[in-house]
């Protein structure tokens, strides 16, 4: 073990990591934008929309995520669109978070009284306005520890697009272990970063679900 | 354009490879269910320096990448004479991920155990080791197998992060095959079929598994039902 190895690579270390921090924040926003889209859509858009939304659902949490991501980046270019890697990766985060955060949603909203939506439609509130003012901002305060949960998830699940050569903090690690031979420390130092973000991300949950049972 | 006689000519090396993610799978999951098993019994011993040690040990595994966690093992183990084979590495490093969450299921599992079987085991007279044997083990595994069914379909999805340190398993093969052939979106398209059929595969036998040994149980499990099997990430 020599530490000086690790106090080197460090300035490049923490750059990437900020990458793998803001490529997951992205990713569980369009997971977020994706879930809440297709949970409404399930639960509202009749029988085509909840079959098509439930093989969605299905796909993208039985495929192990490398090769949802492989799918994407090589399948993308295949029907003329050509991103570079990174907007692949963060497309195929998207998508997959999106699949679970629609489950995260479709579980907080039954926990949301049933008497309440027939009250809004008894007082003549349309179909959109039940969803936007009463049924989605408490789905959203329920499952803030799952989604929480999530963001750690993703953050982990996101070195996985290394493999397409983003780099992020887990290619980084590979690119400066593979010039320097010093895979223990790299790797070590790395694996810290991400205990350090996913630590400080649960800090983070508890004290905004401690508020938000204040609230 | 799709071609996908090449899945028939590139068979015998797809089932080879197929047998390898077999094989790391059930001995993954066997490691990592028999470690994870010893962790939560370590955990009862009333020694604080061992509970944090074992603490540490599963926060530390579930709050870094797997992949990060067979890099670890992989490359920097001959640092510290451990050199692996890329299998072996494979096989210990996702039994080694496997431990930290099964500990923690079978820890619930442990608390879910009504105390007054223990208690009347205890004044029945017999010995821990029994009492362990013959009312918690069981008790148990029958209030957890939804949590570990969940927690094999996990691992099934990440037998394919170990093609990355280059286990010959599944999606090596179909790697392989893919930058022979250049028909790298059919091979991509086969695998995720297949694999989506897989998970499904393991979390229907797990769900047919649960119901059958819940069959004579008047109450719910404490885990929850099982509809919600192989909805965990990998």
């Amino acid at each position: 073990m020599k530490f000086s190895v690790i106090i080197d690579a460090l300035p490049y270390l923490l750059g990437a990591a900020v990458t793998t921090i803001w490529v997951s924040l992205l990713g569980v926003l369009l997971g977020q934008v994706i879930g809440v889209a297709v949970c409404v859509a399930r639960q509202s858009g009749g029988r085509a929309a909840d079959i098509a939304g439930g093989v969605y659902v299905s796909f993208f949490r039985g495929v192990p995520l490398l090769i949802q991501l492989l799918l994407i980046y090589y399948m993308l270019p295949l029907i003329g669109i050509d991103v570079p890697p990174l907007v692949a990766s963060i497309a195929a985060l998207g998508l997959a978070s999106g699949a679970y955060v629609s489950e995260i949603y479709r579980g907080a909203l039954n926990a949301v009284p049933h008497g309440q939506s027939e009250a809004a439609l008894a007082l003549g509130f349309p179909g959109r306005s039940i969803w936007a003012r009463i049924l989605l901002p408490q789905a959203f305060r329920i499952s803030v520890p799952a989604l929480v949960n999530e963001l750690i998830l993703l953050l982990k699940a996101s070195s996985l697009i290394s493999v397409v050569g983003v780099a992020e903090l887990t290619r980084t690690s590979q690119t400066i272990s593979a010039s320097n031979f010093r895979p223990l420390e790299i790797y070590l130092a790395a694996g810290l970063i991400y205990l350090a973000i996913n630590g400080a991300l649960a800090l983070f949950g508890t004290l905004v679900e401690r508020r938000l049972q204040q609230a | 354009m799709l071609d996908f006689a090449l899945f028939v000519q590139y068979g015998p090396a797809l089932l080879r490879g197929f047998g390898v993610t077999i094989l790391c799978w059930g001995a993954g999951c066997l490691i990592g269910m028999a470690l994870g098993f010893v962790l939560m019994l370590l955990r009862q011993v009333p020694v604080k320096p061992l509970r944090w040690i074992i603490r540490a040990y599963i926060e530390v595994i579930r709050g870094t990448p797997f992949l990060i966690q067979l890099f670890l093992l992989y490359s920097g183990g001959p640092s510290f004479g451990l050199r692996l084979e890329a299998t072996t590495a494979g096989i210990l490093g996702l039994g080694l991920y496997g431990s930290a969450y099964f500990a923690e299921i079978f820890r619930a599992g442990y608390q879910a155990v009504p105390k007054g079987q223990v208690e009347a085991a205890l004044s029945l007279g017999m010995s821990y080791g029994a009492i362990l044997r013959r009312v918690i083990v069981p008790a148990m595994l029958v209030s957890t197998i939804p949590a570990i069914v969940n927690m094999m379909a996990i691992l099934t999805k990440e037998t394919v992060v170990l093609s990355i340190i280059t286990v010959p398993e599944l999606m090596y093969e179909m790697q392989t095959m893919a930058a022979e052939t250049f028909a790298t979106f059919e091979t991509i398209l086969g695998m995720a079929l297949f694999y989506w059929l897989l998970v499904e595969v393991v979390s229907r036998l797990g769900r047919r598994l649960e119901a059958r040994v819940t069959r004579f149980l008047t109450h719910a499990s404490p885990q929850g039902s099982s509809t919600e099997t192989a909805t965990a990430r990998a």
